[in-house]
């Protein structure tokens, strides 16, 4: 099968859960405790998305994406700029590997 | 502010991410290299599904040989949580142009969203503007496609030690972003300590793409249910 297909699918089933509240969303005013789930949601993806995953920043080899996601995580206490957080963590997994 | 302005401001706002996806993307292009695809299909996944996950797990599968109903029911239950996201998005854009409001949703990312939700600094407030959206949004989308050019074309070789340290780098954005709101606000705070350990237990039983949206729908109902006192 020409892969082109394959890849018009992914498109489109990537797509539509994207695209669907923008279609629907203003034909409804939400209920209170919706709403507040609504602005929980930023935290709770977030969350989710972290852990376990930083664990597996390399296979097997969990306390490698912890170190980079600790170096982070003292970095935004310390209220510096998004950009430096990250660069934080780039630089202890890049030195984890290559030290 | 004029429109050229916000487009410009967005932009820079998202060039972070642009960085991150970048290296990752050479990644994704020469994993689709090794599998066969024509460096014209890399290219086209890229532009016209512009998300990360499910193109690797995409890909792979091709590698495997699996078909084509497996890899787009795959990719549908890998980005059912973009659904979610989209929806606290568009509730922040209402008010927006229907036409704006489809364009941006097809840019939504586990990435750009966390940043357009959480990410501050004077001028970057959270979906300030259409423009403004789109100019973040944009940036991290051409990193992701010139990304996966210069991989699939064979341009570009990197270590993969750079790939994980970009990956690491890119929880440090999630971390980045999570961390000062958490501290103002117990609420946010504990509503993703929840995510984190229902996500952590939903692991040991399902596979990480449902247990990722069910960890968001559960504890964004946890916050509301647990600490309706707090205003």
């Amino acid at each position: 099968m020409n892969p082109v297909w394959i890849i018009l699918g992914m498109a489109l089933v990537t797509y539509l859960p994207r695209l669907l509240p923008a279609l629907f969303l203003d034909r409804f005013q939400f209920p209170k405790w919706f709403e507040t789930w609504l602005k929980n949601i930023p935290y709770a993806a977030l969350g989710a998305l972290i852990f376990p995953g930083i664990m597996t920043v390399i296979t097997d080899q969990p306390l490698v994406g912890l170190a980079g996601g600790a170096a982070a995580l003292v970095l935004a206490l310390l209220d510096l700029h998004i950009t430096l957080v990250m660069a934080g963590s780039i630089l202890v997994v890049y030195l984890l590997q290559t030290l | 502010m004029k429109s050229a302005q916000l487009w410009t401001q967005g932009f820079r706002a998202g060039l972070p991410i642009a960085v991150g996806y970048f290296p990752i993307a050479i990644a994704f292009g020469a994993l689709a290299g090794s599998a066969d695809l024509a460096w014209t299909d890399a290219v086209l996944m890229s532009v016209i599904v512009f998300a990360g996950a499910s193109q690797f797990v995409g890909v792979s599968l091709f590698l495997a040989g699996a078909g084509a109903v497996q890899i787009i029911t795959t990719t549908l239950f890998l980005n059912l949580r973009h659904l979610v996201m989209s929806l606290a998005i568009n509730d922040q854009m209402r008010g927006f142009s229907p036409r704006w409001k489809n364009f941006l949703s097809f840019f939504i990312t586990d990435e750009t969203f966390a940043l357009l939700t959480l990410g501050k600094g004077e001028k970057n407030i959270p979906v300030a503007s259409p423009e403004h959206m789109g100019g973040l949004m944009i940036a991290a989308y051409l990193g992701w496609v010139s990304g996966t050019m210069v991989g699939a074309l064979g341009a570009g070789f990197l270590p993969p030690e750079i790939t994980t340290a970009m990956t690491a780098g890119l929880y440090g954005l999630f971390i980045g972003l999570l961390v000062p709101p958490a501290r103002k606000s117990l609420r946010f705070g504990l509503v993703a300590l929840f995510s984190m350990s229902i996500n952590w237990g939903l692991g040991q039983i399902l596979d990480q793409g449902w247990g990722i949206i069910l960890s968001m729908i559960l504890a964004a109902g946890l916050g509301v249910f647990l600490l309706r006192e707090e205003k």
